[in-house]
């Protein structure tokens, strides 16, 4: 990963200006920080902490299925390890976490900004993450919750026993702190673009925060309502959703999967840019089908918002409109799949380093792929009334969210770990914990399908014996992926103290973040960059091929 | 090793039977579009690793026609089970007339069935093979959801409202009976077991089990008679309120000028939101049994009107 760039970098001279990292040491200039590098940290930090607690509760969960019988957790207790690990994952780790770290320190560098658009809302976003963070904390402390990440009415608004209203508050508080942050990439990604760097340079990891922002800002508040009117049924007996109130309970259904069906792609899109870019730097070839990549992301964000029905299909919604949400369901795998097919042609005839991000790229498209392949089973209706609510779905998703999502989150910290840092990654090892990892995951969560095609319904501590070797599988599996997890935690951690320095552009990488300075200066970039070509023009360097057209 | 440890669920339905084809035929397409992408992922990094030589000339950026047939191909072949899975789907909305009709509410954390003939059980169901049933469900608390592994359905059942399932076991046999739905604490052990009987078995079943117990259909009767019906709809030639007599399957005219098939949501509609809809010609004097009757009674009355055109009782 040392080979140098075929373009001479236009690197500043590295002692004309202290890194964003030694631009202060006091803690206060790390809390009150408004630069968009610093706050990514501190966001990389916080959701650390969270995937631990999330994934503490992951841990009890597996180790209680290693038995049919409950007998490691109490009925209840089980029922709150997997809402805790529900919520947690989701709101405070999946959904802020490429965007709020990765998307926070790069957007302003690849498209040669000096920060984000309002620096001290960015900052205010991540204090109000901290702040629903804490109530999370309460919740957990006080005893948990006992409805499922799903709150589903009227278990959540009338019988649940836990800290239901402490548990919706802070769901409803993270969600101003995703609004902020879609608000402040839509303005900064419209705004402050360098000279030069026009729709169709921008790169895609840019296009699928763009994509993402979009959907931050017009469905997080939809939640939001609908999470507070939870609260009220239960608080103050307003009916809106019980029906002995004269509610309806599916109105709830409909409003939080209105909500959370896009937020799927929250948690999806900004993975899909960070691959785009690990291919091709690994490539060092131009993306194939640049446009198209970029407007599958527009296009799955807008069609992401019709397609809330598909977890309704046993709910009692009525049948035409199954089938309607059914057939866009199918219709919103299109874009996902232009995707991974120029994905794979981006590699023909590249100049392919096969290096650890690369790994993590290729393990990322295998998961992403079954994963979005078992979701289109899921779209098929007569399929769906067999394995809804049964652990298919859950190793569904777990499979674009784990396999996908944090496999990419993976992926990017090597990537960008030099920029970051300023330090370079042991080689050998990243590619050795890719490959745990991809083996790992697979170990834990295909059992799974299998398991929820028999018919084994989520949620349950107790079941048949007969399912009992397929949970022990994936026990173990958890075990493996969570070595897997861990390795990159020791040995980036011993890169960060010992690593070797990084120059500025250790991949002879093409995009502007890699024109500065690693770590990068305070204000990115010491001249305002001005761009001249597009963001994957790599120039041929093999003796053997002369174009690039 | 786990007893009976199994790779494939029962089946015990036509349906079931034609769902697992369903999703064999289409695993073995998905298969056929993701492997190419595998391969060539492979492939690809391989024969183009850094370092090796390798024609790298005239490469492609884009090509407009590849990208749309890749989408349009995969699409295309999507559509088709798209069509097969949702005809499945629409047979399940679809129970036949002569199906048997057996009562079922949920609660926290426990199925409740209540046969037509009277016998009652609770969290196993027994039914005779070859028959077509069909589940009629309510919860009185939370939603849970009904779910059949070997017949490959499932129906989410909810408070305040009615929602059904039906299937034909074509075989003999034990199979679970599970809740899908998360409903709280015991949800992972609210279920039983569906005893799938011979006629003959079944019959026998239903004489010894039945224990002398009323009919829904008697006890519905004896619910007109004493919770006060009959004060109003006895009295048909007065016009204060309709005859329920033969009512069952009519067309029936309403006050907003809509018409509706009396059919089993018509009935229950009618005990607990009697203003939604409203007999043309009767004013909206009928009360709400909402908050009176339980989801029991109110199926008692229901299989009560359903019966031989509605003999009223004297
Ligand atoms: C106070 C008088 C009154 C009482 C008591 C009453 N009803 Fe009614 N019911 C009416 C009237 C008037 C109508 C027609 C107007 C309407 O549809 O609301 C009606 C309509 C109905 C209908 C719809 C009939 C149709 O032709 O569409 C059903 C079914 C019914 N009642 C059943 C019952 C049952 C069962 C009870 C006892 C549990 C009951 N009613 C008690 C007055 C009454
Ligand atoms: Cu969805
Ligand atoms: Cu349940």
């Amino acid at each position: 990963m040392t080979r140098a760039s075929n373009r001479p970098p236009v690197v500043p001279p590295e002692a004309a200006l202290p890194s964003y990292l030694r631009a202060g040491y006091t803690l206060r200039s790390w809390l009150l920080t408004t630069d968009h590098k610093r706050i990514a940290i501190l966001y990389l930090v916080s959701i650390s902490f969270f995937f631990l607690i999330g994934a503490i509760a992951a841990a009890l969960i597996r180790l209680e299925l290693l038995t049919p019988a409950g007998d490691l957790l109490t009925n209840d207790g089980y029922n709150r390890a997997f809402s805790i690990h529900g919520i947690i994952m989701v709101w405070f780790f999946l959904i802020p976490s490429i965007p709020n770290t990765f998307g926070n320190f790069l957007i302003p560098l690849m498209i040669g900004a000096r920060d984000l658009a309002f620096p001290r809302l960015n900052l205010l976003s991540w204090y109000i993450y901290v702040v629903a963070g804490l109530i999370t904390l309460y919740v957990v402390l006080s005893g948990g919750v006992d409805t499922g990440w799903t709150f589903y009415t009227p278990l959540s608004s009338v019988y649940a026993n836990g800290a239901v209203v402490a548990a919706i508050l802070a769901v409803f508080i993270s969600g101003f702190s995703s609004i902020l942050t879609g608000l402040n990439f839509i303005v900064t990604v419209h705004k402050l673009r360098a000279p030069g760097m026009t729709w169709g340079r921008l790169p895609l990891f840019v296009w699928s925060h763009y994509a993402t922002s979009i959907i931050f800002v017009l469905a997080t508040p939809v939640l939001a309502i609908t999470l507070l009117l939870v609260a009220a049924e239960r608080l103050f007996g307003i009916g809106v959703f019980d029906p002995a109130l004269g509610g309806d309970p599916l109105l709830f259904q409909h409003l939080f999967w209105f909500y959370s069906h896009p937020a799927v792609y929250i948690m999806i899109l900004p993975a899909l840019g960070v691959i785009s870019e690990l291919i091709t730097s690994a490539a060092h070839k131009r993306i194939f089908g640049y446009w198209f990549v970029a407007y599958a992301s527009i296009a799955i964000a807008v069609i992401g918002f019709f397609v809330w029905g598909h977890h309704m299909f046993v709910s009692g919604q009525s049948y035409y409109a199954s089938a309607i949400f059914s057939f866009l369901s199918i219709a919103v795998a299109v874009p996902s799949a232009i995707k991974v097919y120029n994905w794979t042609a981006t590699l023909y005839k590249g100049d392919i380093e096969l290096n650890a991000p690369l790994l993590y790229a290729m393990g990322f498209i295998g998961l992403f792929v079954a994963g979005g392949l078992t979701g289109l089973m899921l779209a098929m209706l007569a399929i769906d009334v067999h394995v809804h609510d049964t652990y298919f779905v859950v190793a569904h998703f777990h499979y674009i969210m784990v396999g996908g999502t944090v496999t990419a989150f993976f992926g990017a910290m090597h990537y960008w770990w030099p920029k970051i840092t300023g330090r370079l990654y042991p080689e050998a090892w990243a590619r050795a914990s890719a490959l745990v990892i991809l083996v790992g995951f697979n170990v834990t969560f295909f059992p799974l399908f299998l398991l929820g095609y028999e018919g084994m319904p989520r949620r349950y501590h107790v079941y048949p014996e007969s399912f009992q070797v397929l949970q022990v599988i994936s026990s173990c599996g958890a075990l493996l992926l969570a070595a897997g997890y861990l390795l990159p935690v020791a040995y980036l951690g011993w890169s960060l103290f010992r690593g070797a320095k990084a120059p500025a552009n250790p991949w002879g990488a093409t995009g502007l973040e890699w024109t500065t300075s690693s770590p990068p200066p305070k204000h990115n970039f010491i001249e305002q960059p001005v761009v001249e070509r597009g963001p994957y023009d790599y120039p041929i360097s093999d003796p053997l091929s002369r174009s690039n057209d | 090793m786990s007893p009976g440890f199994q790779l494939w669920p029962a089946a015990a339905s036509q349906h079931a039977r034609e769902v697992d084809l369903l999703i064999g035929s289409f695993g073995a397409m998905v298969w056929l579009l993701s492997l190419p992408v595998f391969l060539l992922m492979g492939f690809f990094a391989w024969r183009y690793r850094r370092g090796r030589a390798a024609n790298r000339r005239h490469r492609p950026n884009r090509n407009i026609w590849l990208e749309t047939s890749w989408s349009a191909i995969p699409f295309t072949l999507t559509m088709v089970f798209y069509v097969w899975a949702t005809g499945l789907f629409l047979d399940l909305q679809h129970p036949p007339a002569n199906a048997m009709t057996i009562d079922v509410v949920a609660k926290q954390w426990m199925w409740k069935f209540q046969h037509p003939e009277g016998a009652r059980e609770i969290n196993d169901l027994h039914v005779p093979v070859g028959t077509p049933v069909k589940l009629v469900m309510t919860s009185q608390d939370v939603i849970h959801s009904l779910y059949l592994p070997a017949m490959r359905i499932k129906q989410d059942v909810l408070p305040g409202r009615y929602t059904s399932e039906w299937f034909t076991a074509d075989r003999t046999g034990v199979f679970p009976l599970r809740c899908a739905e998360f409903c709280g604490a015991d949800h992972a052990v609210m279920g039983g077991r569906l005893v799938v009987m011979s006629p003959a078995r079944f019959a026998e079943w239903l004489a010894a089990n039945d224990g002398g117990a009323l009919s829904p259909a008697e006890r519905g009767a004896k619910l007109y008679r004493e919770s006060g019906c009959a004060a109003c709809h006895d009295r048909a030639a007065n016009g204060l309120a309709p005859s329920l007599e033969g009512l069952f399957g009519t067309r029936v005219q309403l006050a907003d000028g809509s018409v509706r098939t009396a059919d089993e949501q018509y009935l229950r509609d009618s005990l607990i939101l009697p203003n939604s809809a409203v007999t043309a010609g009767y004013r909206p004097i009928m009360p709400s049994y909402a908050n009176t009757f339980g989801p029991d009674e109110i199926a008692a009355l229901v299989a009560w009107m359903k019966t031989s055109g509605g003999s009223r009782p004297q």
